[in-house]
Protein backbone atom coordinates (compact mmCIF):
# COMPACT_ATOMS: atom_id res chain seq x y z
CA UNK A 1 0.00 0.00 0.00
CA UNK A 2 2.69 2.26 0.93
CA UNK A 3 4.48 1.29 -2.17
CA UNK A 4 1.37 2.39 -4.42
CA UNK A 5 1.31 5.76 -3.06
CA UNK A 6 4.94 6.61 -3.37
CA UNK A 7 3.91 5.11 -7.12
CA UNK A 8 1.32 7.56 -7.60
CA UNK A 9 3.00 10.67 -7.00
CA UNK A 10 4.72 9.93 -10.51
CA UNK A 11 2.77 12.15 -13.45
CA UNK A 12 3.59 8.92 -15.33
CA UNK A 13 1.37 6.49 -12.83
CA UNK A 14 -1.76 8.90 -12.75
CA UNK A 15 -1.82 9.27 -16.14
CA UNK A 16 -1.49 5.88 -16.81
CA UNK A 17 -4.13 5.22 -14.10
CA UNK A 18 -6.69 7.74 -15.98
CA UNK A 19 -6.06 6.87 -19.52
CA UNK A 20 -6.20 2.80 -18.59
CA UNK A 21 -10.18 3.69 -17.02
CA UNK A 22 -11.17 5.37 -20.07
CA UNK A 23 -10.06 2.86 -22.35
CA UNK A 24 -11.44 0.34 -20.71
CA UNK A 25 -14.75 2.44 -19.98
CA UNK A 26 -15.23 3.30 -23.77
CA UNK A 27 -14.20 -0.52 -24.86
CA UNK A 28 -16.77 -2.32 -23.03
CA UNK A 29 -19.32 -0.09 -23.77
CA UNK A 30 -19.81 -0.96 -27.49
CA UNK A 31 -18.48 -4.68 -26.66
CA UNK A 32 -22.11 -5.67 -26.11
CA UNK A 33 -23.18 -4.25 -29.40
CA UNK A 34 -20.52 -5.87 -31.53
CA UNK A 35 -20.74 -9.28 -29.09
CA UNK A 36 -23.95 -9.50 -29.90
CA UNK A 37 -23.85 -8.17 -33.85
CA UNK A 38 -21.10 -11.39 -34.05
CA UNK A 39 -18.43 -9.24 -34.30
CA UNK A 40 -16.30 -10.33 -31.34
CA UNK A 41 -13.27 -10.24 -33.56
CA UNK A 42 -13.49 -6.75 -35.00
CA UNK A 43 -11.22 -5.21 -32.35
CA UNK A 44 -8.57 -7.91 -33.55
CA UNK A 45 -9.02 -7.28 -36.90
CA UNK A 46 -9.02 -3.62 -37.02
CA UNK A 47 -5.80 -3.34 -34.61
CA UNK A 48 -3.96 -5.61 -36.96
CA UNK A 49 -5.00 -3.03 -39.86
CA UNK A 50 -3.41 -0.11 -37.52
CA UNK A 51 -0.82 -1.65 -36.70
CA UNK A 52 -0.37 -1.54 -40.55
CA UNK A 53 -1.08 1.53 -40.55
CA UNK A 54 1.75 2.41 -37.80
CA UNK A 55 4.34 0.54 -39.49
CA UNK A 56 3.67 2.69 -42.60
CA UNK A 57 3.70 5.55 -40.87
CA UNK A 58 7.43 4.55 -39.01
CA UNK A 59 8.41 3.89 -42.22
CA UNK A 60 7.77 7.72 -43.26
CA UNK A 61 8.80 9.19 -39.91
CA UNK A 62 6.14 10.73 -39.36
CA UNK A 63 5.86 12.90 -36.20
CA UNK A 64 2.72 12.62 -35.80
CA UNK A 65 1.94 9.28 -36.60
CA UNK A 66 -2.11 9.31 -35.60
CA UNK A 67 -2.31 11.21 -39.16
CA UNK A 68 -2.11 8.46 -40.78
CA UNK A 69 -3.58 5.63 -38.09
CA UNK A 70 -6.50 6.71 -37.56
CA UNK A 71 -7.84 7.24 -41.12
CA UNK A 72 -7.22 3.89 -42.01
CA UNK A 73 -8.44 2.25 -38.87
CA UNK A 74 -12.13 3.89 -39.72
CA UNK A 75 -12.15 3.41 -43.23
CA UNK A 76 -11.55 -0.60 -42.44
CA UNK A 77 -14.29 -0.25 -39.68
CA UNK A 78 -16.36 1.73 -42.06
CA UNK A 79 -16.46 -1.20 -44.61
CA UNK A 80 -16.17 -4.53 -42.48
CA UNK A 81 -19.42 -3.26 -40.61
CA UNK A 82 -21.01 -1.63 -43.36
CA UNK A 83 -20.74 -4.70 -46.00
CA UNK A 84 -21.81 -7.10 -43.02
CA UNK A 85 -25.00 -8.79 -44.20
CA UNK A 86 -24.98 -8.57 -47.71
CA UNK A 87 -21.09 -9.02 -48.44
CA UNK A 88 -19.91 -11.71 -50.83
CA UNK A 89 -16.94 -12.72 -48.35
CA UNK A 90 -19.04 -13.02 -44.80
CA UNK A 91 -18.27 -11.56 -41.59
CA UNK A 92 -16.08 -13.34 -39.84
CA UNK A 93 -13.93 -14.04 -43.03
CA UNK A 94 -13.45 -10.43 -44.17
CA UNK A 95 -12.08 -9.67 -40.23
CA UNK A 96 -10.28 -12.79 -40.66
CA UNK A 97 -8.80 -11.58 -44.14
CA UNK A 98 -7.84 -8.18 -43.37
CA UNK A 99 -6.23 -8.78 -40.21
CA UNK A 100 -3.90 -11.62 -41.30
CA UNK A 101 -3.22 -9.16 -44.62
CA UNK A 102 -2.61 -5.97 -42.26
CA UNK A 103 -0.11 -8.00 -39.80
CA UNK A 104 2.03 -9.21 -42.85
CA UNK A 105 2.37 -6.29 -44.55
CA UNK A 106 3.39 -4.40 -41.69
CA UNK A 107 5.95 -6.66 -40.27
CA UNK A 108 7.18 -7.00 -44.20
CA UNK A 109 7.03 -2.86 -44.33
CA UNK A 110 9.00 -2.71 -40.45
CA UNK A 111 11.17 -5.20 -42.02
CA UNK A 112 12.36 -3.78 -45.51
CA UNK A 113 12.62 -0.29 -44.61
CA UNK A 114 13.73 -0.93 -41.05
CA UNK A 115 15.06 2.07 -39.35
CA UNK A 116 15.85 0.57 -35.73
CA UNK A 117 18.64 -1.73 -34.75
CA UNK A 118 16.04 -3.75 -32.32
CA UNK A 119 13.03 -4.86 -35.23
CA UNK A 120 11.50 -7.71 -32.93
CA UNK A 121 11.36 -5.65 -29.29
CA UNK A 122 9.49 -2.55 -31.86
CA UNK A 123 7.49 -5.64 -32.78
CA UNK A 124 6.52 -7.38 -30.12
CA UNK A 125 5.90 -3.38 -28.10
CA UNK A 126 3.23 -2.53 -30.71
CA UNK A 127 1.70 -6.05 -30.60
CA UNK A 128 1.65 -6.35 -27.00
CA UNK A 129 1.66 -2.84 -25.61
CA UNK A 130 4.69 -3.19 -23.63
CA UNK A 131 5.20 -0.22 -22.12
CA UNK A 132 4.44 2.99 -23.92
CA UNK A 133 0.91 3.13 -21.63
CA UNK A 134 3.42 4.58 -18.91
CA UNK A 135 5.37 6.81 -21.15
CA UNK A 136 2.19 9.00 -22.04
CA UNK A 137 2.81 12.88 -22.41
CA UNK A 138 0.35 14.81 -20.64
CA UNK A 139 -0.84 16.09 -24.22
CA UNK A 140 -2.14 12.57 -25.15
CA UNK A 141 -3.41 11.95 -22.08
CA UNK A 142 -5.97 15.37 -22.77
CA UNK A 143 -6.41 14.01 -26.25
CA UNK A 144 -7.37 10.39 -24.79
CA UNK A 145 -9.83 12.23 -22.16
CA UNK A 146 -11.59 14.22 -25.08
CA UNK A 147 -12.31 11.73 -27.37
CA UNK A 148 -13.33 9.24 -24.37
CA UNK A 149 -16.09 11.84 -23.35
CA UNK A 150 -17.27 12.16 -27.06
CA UNK A 151 -17.34 8.37 -27.16
CA UNK A 152 -19.68 8.41 -23.71
CA UNK A 153 -21.79 11.05 -24.72
CA UNK A 154 -22.67 9.96 -28.13
CA UNK A 155 -23.21 6.04 -26.59
CA UNK A 156 -25.56 7.76 -24.04
CA UNK A 157 -27.58 9.72 -26.48
CA UNK A 158 -27.85 7.36 -28.95
CA UNK A 159 -28.50 4.75 -26.55
CA UNK A 160 -32.06 3.99 -27.86
CA UNK A 161 -30.96 4.06 -31.15
CA UNK A 162 -27.97 1.42 -30.79
CA UNK A 163 -30.30 -0.85 -28.42
CA UNK A 164 -33.02 -0.79 -31.42
CA UNK A 165 -30.24 -1.09 -34.28
CA UNK A 166 -28.77 -3.99 -32.71
CA UNK A 167 -31.92 -5.88 -31.68
CA UNK A 168 -33.78 -5.90 -34.99
CA UNK A 169 -32.13 -3.89 -38.04
CA UNK A 170 -34.93 -4.66 -40.03
CA UNK A 171 -37.64 -3.61 -37.75
CA UNK A 172 -35.65 -0.54 -37.40
CA UNK A 173 -35.58 0.26 -40.89
CA UNK A 174 -39.58 -0.20 -41.37
CA UNK A 175 -39.71 2.54 -38.35
CA UNK A 176 -38.20 4.76 -39.67
CA UNK A 177 -34.73 4.21 -38.46
CA UNK A 178 -31.47 5.54 -39.97
CA UNK A 179 -29.56 2.28 -39.52
CA UNK A 180 -26.72 2.78 -41.83
CA UNK A 181 -25.88 5.88 -40.40
CA UNK A 182 -25.97 4.22 -37.05
CA UNK A 183 -23.87 1.50 -38.24
CA UNK A 184 -21.61 4.09 -39.25
CA UNK A 185 -21.49 5.80 -36.51
CA UNK A 186 -21.02 2.67 -34.14
CA UNK A 187 -17.49 1.57 -36.72
CA UNK A 188 -16.33 5.12 -36.41
CA UNK A 189 -16.32 4.91 -32.60
CA UNK A 190 -15.38 1.36 -32.18
CA UNK A 191 -12.07 2.43 -34.68
CA UNK A 192 -11.13 5.45 -33.02
CA UNK A 193 -11.35 3.45 -29.29
CA UNK A 194 -8.74 0.49 -30.49
CA UNK A 195 -6.53 3.52 -31.86
CA UNK A 196 -7.11 5.11 -28.33
CA UNK A 197 -6.72 1.14 -26.87
CA UNK A 198 -3.57 0.61 -28.88
CA UNK A 199 -1.28 2.67 -26.53
CA UNK A 200 -2.99 0.69 -23.55
CA UNK A 201 -2.70 -3.31 -24.48
CA UNK A 202 -1.11 -3.60 -27.97
CA UNK A 203 -3.03 -4.67 -30.72
CA UNK A 204 -3.34 -8.23 -29.75
CA UNK A 205 -5.09 -8.03 -26.49
CA UNK A 206 -7.62 -5.07 -27.65
CA UNK A 207 -10.53 -7.55 -28.46
CA UNK A 208 -10.37 -8.85 -24.56
CA UNK A 209 -10.69 -5.17 -23.67
CA UNK A 210 -13.76 -5.36 -26.07
CA UNK A 211 -15.66 -8.91 -25.67
CA UNK A 212 -15.05 -10.09 -21.98
CA UNK A 213 -16.62 -7.34 -19.75
CA UNK A 214 -19.45 -8.04 -22.40
CA UNK A 215 -18.95 -11.42 -21.92
CA UNK A 216 -19.12 -11.43 -18.03
CA UNK A 217 -22.03 -9.36 -17.66
CA UNK A 218 -24.27 -11.67 -20.12
CA UNK A 219 -23.62 -14.19 -17.64
CA UNK A 220 -25.15 -12.39 -15.03
CA UNK A 221 -28.00 -9.81 -16.27
CA UNK A 222 -30.69 -10.15 -18.14
CA UNK A 223 -31.95 -6.53 -19.89
CA UNK A 224 -29.70 -4.34 -21.78
CA UNK A 225 -28.94 -1.82 -20.07
CA UNK A 226 -28.02 -4.16 -16.73
CA UNK A 227 -25.49 -5.58 -19.30
CA UNK A 228 -24.12 -2.37 -20.30
CA UNK A 229 -23.66 -0.98 -17.34
CA UNK A 230 -22.23 -3.75 -15.54
CA UNK A 231 -19.97 -4.13 -18.60
CA UNK A 232 -18.60 -1.06 -17.82
CA UNK A 233 -18.02 -1.33 -14.33
CA UNK A 234 -16.44 -4.78 -14.94
CA UNK A 235 -14.12 -3.65 -17.37
CA UNK A 236 -13.21 -0.15 -15.32
CA UNK A 237 -12.76 -2.18 -12.24
CA UNK A 238 -10.47 -5.30 -14.04
CA UNK A 239 -8.12 -2.00 -15.66
CA UNK A 240 -7.59 -0.34 -12.50
CA UNK A 241 -6.60 -3.76 -10.72
CA UNK A 242 -4.78 -4.58 -14.08
CA UNK A 243 -2.76 -1.64 -13.55
CA UNK A 244 -2.32 -1.25 -9.86
CA UNK A 245 -1.11 -5.06 -10.23
CA UNK A 246 1.35 -4.29 -13.29
CA UNK A 247 2.87 -1.59 -11.30
CA UNK A 248 3.25 -3.07 -8.39
CA UNK A 249 4.46 -6.60 -9.16
CA UNK A 250 6.49 -5.79 -12.10
CA UNK A 251 4.43 -7.30 -14.57
CA UNK A 252 3.69 -6.22 -18.54
CA UNK A 253 0.37 -3.82 -18.41
CA UNK A 254 -1.98 -5.41 -21.27
CA UNK A 255 -0.97 -9.17 -20.26
CA UNK A 256 -2.36 -8.18 -16.91
CA UNK A 257 -5.18 -6.20 -17.47
CA UNK A 258 -6.83 -9.16 -19.82
CA UNK A 259 -5.68 -11.89 -16.96
CA UNK A 260 -8.12 -9.77 -14.64
CA UNK A 261 -10.67 -9.64 -17.30
CA UNK A 262 -10.09 -13.10 -17.80
CA UNK A 263 -10.58 -14.56 -14.00
CA UNK A 264 -13.80 -12.11 -13.85
CA UNK A 265 -15.24 -13.68 -16.67
CA UNK A 266 -14.55 -17.13 -14.85
CA UNK A 267 -15.87 -16.12 -11.71
CA UNK A 268 -19.32 -14.57 -13.90
CA UNK A 269 -19.53 -17.83 -15.50
CA UNK A 270 -19.64 -20.13 -12.13
CA UNK A 271 -21.91 -17.26 -10.68
CA UNK A 272 -24.60 -17.46 -13.71
CA UNK A 273 -24.54 -21.33 -13.31
CA UNK A 274 -25.47 -20.77 -9.80
CA UNK A 275 -28.39 -18.66 -10.22
CA UNK A 276 -29.28 -20.29 -13.00
CA UNK A 277 -29.67 -23.44 -10.95
CA UNK B 1 -57.59 5.60 -52.13
CA UNK B 2 -56.06 2.53 -50.26
CA UNK B 3 -53.41 2.35 -47.74
CA UNK B 4 -51.16 0.75 -50.48
CA UNK B 5 -51.35 0.17 -53.87
CA UNK B 6 -49.36 -1.55 -55.96
CA UNK B 7 -49.07 -1.66 -59.26
CA UNK B 8 -47.01 -3.83 -61.70
CA UNK B 9 -44.04 -4.71 -59.46
CA UNK B 10 -41.63 -6.87 -59.70
CA UNK B 11 -39.28 -7.63 -57.10
CA UNK B 12 -36.12 -9.94 -56.17
CA UNK B 13 -32.23 -9.89 -55.68
CA UNK B 14 -29.51 -7.93 -57.82
CA UNK B 15 -30.99 -8.60 -61.07
CA UNK B 16 -32.73 -11.75 -60.69
CA UNK B 17 -36.54 -11.48 -60.46
CA UNK B 18 -38.61 -13.66 -57.79
CA UNK B 19 -41.75 -12.37 -58.77
CA UNK B 20 -43.40 -9.70 -61.29
CA UNK B 21 -46.54 -8.36 -62.13
CA UNK B 22 -47.92 -8.12 -59.20
CA UNK B 23 -50.83 -5.94 -58.78
CA UNK B 24 -52.70 -5.41 -55.59
CA UNK B 25 -54.11 -2.66 -52.98
CA UNK B 26 -54.83 -3.05 -49.51
CA UNK B 27 -57.42 -0.65 -47.91
CA UNK B 28 -58.51 0.17 -44.39
CA UNK B 29 -59.57 -2.94 -42.26
CA UNK B 30 -58.77 -5.77 -44.55
CA UNK B 31 -57.10 -8.39 -43.44
CA UNK B 32 -54.46 -9.67 -46.54
CA UNK B 33 -53.00 -13.24 -46.56
CA UNK B 34 -50.04 -13.67 -49.03
CA UNK B 35 -50.05 -17.30 -49.73
CA UNK B 36 -47.62 -19.61 -52.18
CA UNK B 37 -44.94 -21.97 -52.29
CA UNK B 38 -41.24 -21.87 -50.60
CA UNK B 39 -39.29 -19.20 -52.52
CA UNK B 40 -41.71 -17.79 -54.49
CA UNK B 41 -41.10 -14.29 -52.93
CA UNK B 42 -43.67 -13.62 -49.96
CA UNK B 43 -40.97 -12.36 -47.45
CA UNK B 44 -39.21 -10.25 -50.75
CA UNK B 45 -42.59 -8.82 -51.12
CA UNK B 46 -42.72 -7.55 -47.46
CA UNK B 47 -39.77 -6.07 -46.99
CA UNK B 48 -39.77 -4.01 -50.48
CA UNK B 49 -43.23 -3.40 -48.83
CA UNK B 50 -41.52 -2.16 -45.82
CA UNK B 51 -39.31 -0.17 -48.44
CA UNK B 52 -36.30 -2.28 -46.90
CA UNK B 53 -35.21 -3.44 -50.60
CA UNK B 54 -35.92 -1.26 -53.84
CA UNK B 55 -38.40 -2.84 -56.21
CA UNK B 56 -36.76 -3.65 -59.62
CA UNK B 57 -39.98 -2.24 -61.19
CA UNK B 58 -43.27 -0.95 -60.59
CA UNK B 59 -44.62 1.31 -57.60
CA UNK B 60 -45.71 1.06 -53.90
CA UNK B 61 -47.84 3.77 -53.16
CA UNK B 62 -49.24 4.69 -49.64
CA UNK B 63 -52.62 6.75 -48.97
CA UNK B 64 -55.44 7.42 -47.14
CA UNK B 65 -53.19 9.10 -44.42
CA UNK B 66 -50.86 6.42 -44.18
CA UNK B 67 -47.14 7.25 -43.74
CA UNK B 68 -44.15 5.10 -44.92
CA UNK B 69 -42.92 4.53 -41.23
CA UNK B 70 -46.52 3.96 -39.92
CA UNK B 71 -46.38 0.74 -40.43
CA UNK B 72 -45.73 -1.83 -37.70
CA UNK B 73 -43.54 -5.06 -38.82
CA UNK B 74 -43.35 -8.38 -36.99
CA UNK B 75 -40.39 -9.87 -38.83
CA UNK B 76 -39.37 -13.42 -38.30
CA UNK B 77 -36.65 -14.33 -35.55
CA UNK B 78 -32.89 -13.72 -36.62
CA UNK B 79 -30.03 -16.10 -34.42
CA UNK B 80 -29.25 -12.54 -33.28
CA UNK B 81 -32.22 -12.31 -31.00
CA UNK B 82 -32.15 -15.87 -29.77
CA UNK B 83 -29.61 -15.23 -27.19
CA UNK B 84 -30.12 -11.16 -26.94
CA UNK B 85 -30.20 -10.17 -23.30
CA UNK B 86 -32.70 -7.24 -23.21
CA UNK B 87 -36.30 -7.63 -21.28
CA UNK B 88 -39.38 -7.58 -22.80
CA UNK B 89 -39.88 -3.77 -21.67
CA UNK B 90 -37.02 -2.57 -23.27
CA UNK B 91 -38.00 -4.09 -26.64
CA UNK B 92 -41.40 -3.56 -26.73
CA UNK B 93 -40.54 0.52 -26.14
CA UNK B 94 -37.99 0.01 -28.57
CA UNK B 95 -41.03 -0.15 -31.42
CA UNK B 96 -41.67 3.73 -30.27
CA UNK B 97 -38.32 4.80 -32.00
CA UNK B 98 -40.13 6.27 -35.11
CA UNK B 99 -42.03 8.48 -33.13
CA UNK B 100 -38.80 10.00 -31.53
CA UNK B 101 -37.87 12.33 -34.63
CA UNK B 102 -34.22 13.89 -33.57
CA UNK B 103 -35.30 13.22 -29.61
CA UNK B 104 -32.53 10.97 -28.13
CA UNK B 105 -34.33 9.79 -25.20
CA UNK B 106 -38.17 7.81 -24.82
CA UNK B 107 -40.71 10.21 -23.15
CA UNK B 108 -43.69 9.76 -20.74
CA UNK B 109 -46.26 9.57 -23.47
CA UNK B 110 -44.05 6.52 -25.35
CA UNK B 111 -43.85 4.59 -22.19
CA UNK B 112 -47.17 4.81 -21.61
CA UNK B 113 -47.94 3.36 -24.99
CA UNK B 114 -45.38 0.72 -24.37
CA UNK B 115 -47.31 -0.42 -21.12
CA UNK B 116 -50.94 -0.21 -22.63
CA UNK B 117 -49.63 -2.13 -25.42
CA UNK B 118 -48.18 -4.95 -23.08
CA UNK B 119 -51.46 -4.78 -21.23
CA UNK B 120 -53.20 -5.53 -24.73
CA UNK B 121 -50.83 -8.47 -25.60
CA UNK B 122 -51.35 -9.91 -22.13
CA UNK B 123 -47.79 -9.70 -21.06
CA UNK B 124 -47.40 -6.98 -18.86
CA UNK B 125 -46.44 -9.56 -16.32
CA UNK B 126 -43.54 -10.42 -18.16
CA UNK B 127 -42.18 -6.87 -18.48
CA UNK B 128 -39.02 -7.34 -16.49
CA UNK B 129 -38.00 -10.98 -17.90
CA UNK B 130 -35.43 -11.83 -20.65
CA UNK B 131 -37.01 -11.82 -24.12
CA UNK B 132 -34.56 -15.16 -24.62
CA UNK B 133 -36.32 -16.66 -21.56
CA UNK B 134 -39.71 -17.00 -23.08
CA UNK B 135 -41.68 -19.55 -24.80
CA UNK B 136 -42.07 -18.94 -28.87
CA UNK B 137 -45.64 -17.81 -28.43
CA UNK B 138 -44.75 -15.15 -25.35
CA UNK B 139 -41.98 -13.96 -27.70
CA UNK B 140 -44.47 -13.40 -30.92
CA UNK B 141 -46.80 -11.19 -28.18
CA UNK B 142 -43.54 -9.10 -27.45
CA UNK B 143 -43.01 -8.53 -30.95
CA UNK B 144 -46.61 -8.06 -31.93
CA UNK B 145 -46.98 -5.72 -29.05
CA UNK B 146 -43.49 -3.93 -30.75
CA UNK B 147 -45.14 -3.48 -34.08
CA UNK B 148 -48.35 -2.30 -32.20
CA UNK B 149 -46.15 0.68 -30.80
CA UNK B 150 -45.08 1.47 -34.39
CA UNK B 151 -48.75 1.81 -35.31
CA UNK B 152 -52.29 2.11 -35.21
CA UNK B 153 -53.14 1.20 -38.84
CA UNK B 154 -51.36 -1.23 -40.38
CA UNK B 155 -49.82 -4.05 -39.39
CA UNK B 156 -47.30 -6.28 -41.37
CA UNK B 157 -46.89 -9.92 -40.17
CA UNK B 158 -44.37 -12.66 -41.61
CA UNK B 159 -45.40 -16.19 -40.58
CA UNK B 160 -46.32 -15.35 -37.33
CA UNK B 161 -47.03 -18.76 -36.43
CA UNK B 162 -44.04 -20.50 -37.59
CA UNK B 163 -42.58 -22.90 -35.16
CA UNK B 164 -45.53 -22.67 -32.59
CA UNK B 165 -47.39 -25.72 -31.15
CA UNK B 166 -51.42 -25.88 -32.22
CA UNK B 167 -52.75 -24.56 -29.01
CA UNK B 168 -50.51 -21.39 -29.26
CA UNK B 169 -51.12 -20.71 -32.88
CA UNK B 170 -54.83 -20.46 -32.69
CA UNK B 171 -54.11 -18.38 -29.74
CA UNK B 172 -52.05 -16.32 -32.12
CA UNK B 173 -54.60 -16.22 -34.53
CA UNK B 174 -57.39 -15.03 -32.35
CA UNK B 175 -54.99 -12.32 -31.04
CA UNK B 176 -54.55 -10.69 -34.86
CA UNK B 177 -58.48 -11.62 -35.37
CA UNK B 178 -59.21 -9.29 -32.86
CA UNK B 179 -56.48 -6.79 -33.89
CA UNK B 180 -58.16 -6.85 -37.04
CA UNK B 181 -61.53 -5.85 -35.51
CA UNK B 182 -60.11 -3.33 -33.60
CA UNK B 183 -59.63 -1.72 -37.26
CA UNK B 184 -56.33 -2.36 -38.01
CA UNK B 185 -55.35 -3.86 -41.08
CA UNK B 186 -53.49 -6.68 -41.58
CA UNK B 187 -50.60 -7.88 -43.97
CA UNK B 188 -49.87 -11.22 -43.36
CA UNK B 189 -47.41 -13.75 -44.83
CA UNK B 190 -48.54 -17.26 -44.22
CA UNK B 191 -48.10 -20.76 -44.88
CA UNK B 192 -51.62 -22.17 -43.71
CA UNK B 193 -53.82 -21.68 -46.01
CA UNK B 194 -56.53 -23.52 -43.89
CA UNK B 195 -56.20 -20.71 -41.56
CA UNK B 196 -56.25 -18.19 -43.88
CA UNK B 197 -59.30 -19.21 -45.63
CA UNK B 198 -60.70 -19.31 -42.41
CA UNK B 199 -59.86 -15.33 -41.01
CA UNK B 200 -58.66 -13.37 -44.10
CA UNK B 201 -60.86 -11.31 -46.08
CA UNK B 202 -58.65 -10.82 -49.61
CA UNK B 203 -55.91 -13.51 -50.53
CA UNK B 204 -53.02 -12.41 -52.60
CA UNK B 205 -51.26 -15.60 -54.47
CA UNK B 206 -47.86 -14.92 -55.48
CA UNK B 207 -45.59 -18.13 -57.43
CA UNK B 208 -46.00 -19.26 -61.10
CA UNK B 209 -49.56 -18.12 -61.26
CA UNK B 210 -50.73 -15.04 -59.78
CA UNK B 211 -54.11 -14.08 -57.98
CA UNK B 212 -56.02 -11.26 -56.03
CA UNK B 213 -59.50 -11.05 -54.75
CA UNK B 214 -61.11 -11.77 -52.02
CA UNK B 215 -61.14 -15.10 -50.33
CA UNK B 216 -64.67 -15.98 -51.64
CA UNK B 217 -63.20 -15.49 -54.97
CA UNK B 218 -59.64 -17.47 -54.52
CA UNK B 219 -61.65 -20.44 -52.61
CA UNK B 220 -63.23 -20.92 -55.72
CA UNK B 221 -60.48 -20.03 -58.53
CA UNK B 222 -58.81 -22.91 -60.42
CA UNK B 223 -55.60 -21.83 -58.62
CA UNK B 224 -57.22 -21.23 -54.92
CA UNK B 225 -58.70 -25.42 -55.42
CA UNK B 226 -55.65 -26.63 -56.75
CA UNK B 227 -53.61 -24.94 -54.22
CA UNK B 228 -55.76 -26.27 -51.32
CA UNK B 229 -55.75 -29.66 -52.38
CA UNK B 230 -51.99 -30.05 -52.57
CA UNK B 231 -51.26 -28.24 -48.98
CA UNK B 232 -53.75 -30.99 -47.58
CA UNK B 233 -52.22 -33.91 -49.62
CA UNK B 234 -48.94 -32.72 -47.47
CA UNK B 235 -46.95 -31.14 -50.95
CA UNK B 236 -46.74 -27.51 -48.84
CA UNK B 237 -45.05 -27.61 -45.83
CA UNK B 238 -47.15 -25.81 -43.63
Amino acid sequence: MDKLIVYMQYPFVRYALIVGILIALCSSLLGVTLVLKRFSFIGDGLSHVAFGAMAIAAVFQLTNKMMIILPVTILSAVLLLRTGQNAKIKGDAAIAMISVGALAFGYLIMNIFSTSSNLTGDVCSTLFGSTSILTLTSGEVWVCTILSIVVVLLFVLFYNRIFAVTFDEDFSRSAGTKADAYNLMIAIIIAVIIVLAMNLVGSLLISALVIFPALSSMRLFKSFKSVTICSAILSVVCAFAGIVISILAGTPVGSTIVAADVLVFAICHVLGKIRGV
Amino acid sequence: MAFITVTDLSLGYDTQVVACDLNFSVSKGDYLCIVGENGSGKTTLMKTLLHLKEPISGKIETGDGLKENEIGYLPQQTIVQKDFPASVREIVLSGCQGRCGMRPFYNREEKELAKENMERMGITHLAGCCYRELSGGQQQRVLLARALCATRKILLLDEPVAGLDPVVTAQMYELIEGLNKDGITIIMISHDISSAAKYASHILHIGNRLFFGTKEEYLNSDIGRIFIERWKGGEING
